[in-house]
């Protein structure tokens, strides 16, 4: 097996690899393409889920429309179907613009909008869920304590429906940053294209596609960590305090051996803090 | 390591166990005789559930030994060093010690009957039908022949802890240990609960309960230890321990409590 | 706007469109790749989740490098690097499998395989978060009964975790059915597949497109129902009273 190192490291390593004017740009793109399909989403998610929750059955039909159809459709037929079909039908043909320095092609924008309005559908669900999720009594008490309905809203149900919301719209937005790379499919080129175009030339795809893979790591690894602090500052909803295991951190004994009694290890690799405090 | 005493039930030999720097656990010394009653009574941390938790290994201590029965707990001794147990050799030593918890943990997808057959049928390997009647037994002896069928959530908490019973009685455990049996009770159910238990003495157990309810203690007890701080304060007979108690801290908890 | 009619029925209506016999080998593709791979997937999660949960610092080790990685990098490279990496390093040519009257194509068989990483990778936080979100005096019960760990875990822990992962599992079966067009960067004839290729011949990709988007919503709508039955069954909403024995 020979791995090529030399084309893995040059293509790795930032300042070598977005030399190629193509891996730069996409890199960008690839944020660009992330963040905004998100805000539409966002704003797509708030509308579609007060629609679900509304009293007119029409917005309530035209909501569940709207989400059973994008989350029952493949994203990538999704990003077809509108590419093509809205030239098709000479709605829009999706020709390149350029926004102050940057020029989006007509497949980048249709991947903004799909990978938007996709995103969109399954937001309305979470926060929806969010909303409902919270409890009715909270109403009651921040009405009982004279809150007006605006209010109770505010200080009340809404920070609550976002401890519930956050979780899944953290990992959504996760998904959202690795689902950039479907706009291929419509010819779009982002950061994976930038990587296909390479190995076009060079035929080394593992080497490349690996390098290319690191990049998304890092990209999903800082967003688990803004997730993580987002979360808990925020305090997600169910704090289930793992308690430590018993025998902590106390002088252990002379043994040797292996796995025994006890019980089950924490999830996460690291010892928790310990709570010193016996029954 | 064999017992000096093998009519011991229990024995605690300098045991020491720390909860990172906290020290729960402090040279514990103690003896429980075959059939003994023993109750140990203390204020809250005192380390009275650590100590019952650790006989069936479910903690670990850090220092000193405990023997049950005359064996080892969580360890086996190979060449005058100590080997740890392996999951399989603790998990059979626990099958002659029945285990009541303060918060019932019955397991919530099984049914009353199912929460005290899953244990023979799935560790003793007893066939099924002779298990579920078995079962049967216990839940009419405990008195509540009517909630076989019942799921935990359905149960109060007072028959939770009464079927939680029958699945510990449901091993043929030689040793009995109640964790604060009645204190996650609402107070008309603990009555009911108590029934349960001091029916079971004088059939041959030896039991050891960790509970504040010092009047029950005082009726059905042998012993009684008092603990406080990871100490053993005091032992005796009930008359002793509760009529009259040597340690100071003892008389100012009791009178606190009783 | 012309929408052509014709073909958007044509091609809509199964007896019609399975003239063209491509269509229903792509649907059968698509639920094919889709239901191995989840298979595949929940097996691998099973493994990962206990491994996580491991006393054992390497299988945590291991298993959180699987989960990270796959969980952190685009399905879509993932399959490039099984398809074009175990072709480059000649660990596996991708030929033509024949498995009974079935030929399933390399692309395919990639496809099921990166599938299954990545949604396992998916699976193995799915049935950790399960386990993990048990009380742990489930655990500490069944453990002072005599159970092992691993009675203990099949058992109690499972069984009751269950409840809590269905409704995750059966997110991923139908994201797994979704993700399956991404076959076509390969070459793979999937359902879309097989609709991209007869636009090319006949353009009309608003009609065809809608029509592929039909038959893979009946797909995943079939495949909501069976999940909210089997959800019902294993009592997802609440715990309610089954007369018979489960010990």
């Amino acid at each position: 097996m020979d791995f090529r190192w030399d084309i893995f490291w040059k293509y790795l390593w930032p300042p070598s690899a977005f030399q190629n004017p193509l891996i730069e740009r996409g890199f960008v793109l690839t944020i660009l393409l992330a963040v905004t399909a998100e805000t539409i989403g966002v704003l797509l998610g708030l509308l579609g889920a007060l629609a679900l929750l509304s009293k007119r059955r029409a917005l309530r039909g035209l909501a569940t429309v709207y989400v059973t159809y994008f989350r029952g459709t493949p994203v990538i037929v999704q990003l077809a179907l509108i590419y093509f079909g809205a030239a098709a039908i000479g709605l829009y043909g999706f020709p390149s613009k350029t926004i102050g320095f940057i020029t989006l092609s007509g497949a980048i924008q249709a991947g903004i909008i799909t990978l938007g309005i996709n995103e969109g559908a399954y937001l309305t669900e979470i926060i929806r869920a969010g909303i409902i999720s919270v409890d009715a009594g909270q109403m009651e008490a921040a009405r009982a304590i004279g809150m007006t309905n605006n209010a109770a809203m505010r200080w009340i149900v809404l920070p609550q429906a976002i401890r519930v919301i956050l979780p899944p719209f953290g990992n959504n937005f996760n998904g959202m940053m690795k689902s950039t790379s479907l706009v291929i499919t419509i010819g779009a080129l982002e950061l994976f294209g930038a990587y296909q175009e390479v190995n076009g030339v060079l035929f080394d795809p593992f080497e490349l596609f690996l390098a290319c893979s690191v990049y998304y790591l890092a990209l999903t690894i800082a967003w688990s960590w803004v997730q993580g602090r987002l979360e808990r500052r925020f305090g997600s909803p169910d704090q289930r305090i793992f308690k430590p295991r018993s025998d902590g951190f106390g002088p252990r004994r002379r043994v040797t051996g292996t796995a025994g009694g006890a019980e089950m290890v924490p999830a996460e690799g690291r010892l928790p803090r310990r709570h010193g405090v016996a029954p | 390591m064999s017992s000096d005493n093998p009519g011991l039930a229990i024995e605690f030999r300098g045991v020491n166990k720390w909860y990172g720097s906290f020290h729960c656990l402090t040279d514990v010394n103690l003896q429980v005789e075959r059939q003994a009653v023993m109750t140990i009574i203390g204020p809250s941390g005192a380390g009275k559930s650590t100590m019952l938790r650790c006989i069936n290994h479910l903690e670990r201590i850090d220092d000193g030994e405990i023997l049950v029965e005359g064996q080892l707990v969580g360890y086996r001794e190979v060449g005058g060093k100590l080997k740890e147990l392996s999951d399989g050799q603790v998990a059979q030593r626990r099958q002659g010690i029945g285990m009541v918890f303060q918060r019932f943990n019955l397991f919530a997808h099984l049914s009353a009957i199912d929460n005290v057959a899953i244990g023979p049928i799935r560790v003793l390997k007893t066939p099924r039908d002779e298990a579920l009647d078995q079962a049967a037994i216990l839940l009419r002896r405990v008195g509540l022949a009517e909630k076989a069928a019942s799921y935990p959530a359905h149960l109060s908490g007072g028959q939770q802890q009464r079927v939680a019973i029958a699945r510990a009685l449901a091993m043929r455990p030689s040793i009995m240990l109640f964790d604060e049996p009645t204190s996650a009770l609402d107070p008309e159910m603990i009555g009911e609960v108590l029934a349960v238990i001091r029916d079971l003495v004088g059939e041959g157990l030896t039991m050891v309960l960790v509970s504040h309810e010092i009047g029950f203690a005082r009726e059905i007890s042998t012993r009684v230890v008092m603990m406080d701080g990871g100490l053993v304060i005091e032992e005796g007979t009930p008359a002793q321990v509760f009529g009259a108690p040597r340690s100071e801290r003892t008389q100012a908890f009791l009178s606190k409590v009783y | 706007m012309n929408f052509d009619w014709p073909i958007f029925i044509w091609y809509l209506w199964p007896p019609s469109a399975f003239d063209d016999p491509r269509i229903l080998q792509g649907l059968e593709a698509t639920v094919g790749v889709a239901l191995v791979a989840m298979v595949i997937a929940t097996g691998i999660g099973l493994v990962g989740a206990l491994a996580r949960l491991s006393r054992r610092r390497a299988f945590r080790a291991l298993a959180t490098a699987y989960v990270t990685y796959f969980r952190g990098t685009p399905i879509l490279v993932q399959l490039f690097l099984v398809y074009f990496g175990c072709i480059e390093f000649h660990i596996y040519g991708f030929e033509p499998l024949d498995i009974g009257p079935i030929v399933v194509t390399g692309a395919l068989q990639a496809g099921v395989i990166a599938i299954a990483l990545n949604h396992g990778a998916q699976m193995t936080e799915i049935i950790r978060s399960g386990i993990i979100g048990i009380d742990r005096g489930q655990m500490e019960a069944a453990r002072a009964i005599g159970m092992t760990y691993g009675r203990a875990m099949r058992w109690i822990i499972l069984p009751q975790a269950l409840r809590i992962i269905l409704p995750s599992f059966g997110n991923q079966v139908n994201a797994s059915i979704l993700i399956t067009p991404i076959l076509i960067t390969i070459g793979g004839q999937d359902l879309f597949g097989v609709f991209l290729a007869i636009n090319g011949v006949n353009y009309h990709p608003i009609e065809l497109f809608l029509d592929c988007s039909a038959y893979i919503l009946v797909v995943s709508m079939t495949w909501a129902a069976i999940q909210r039955r089997l959800e019902r069954r294993v009592g997802v909403s609440l715990a309610e009273a089954r007369p018979r024995s489960n010990a």
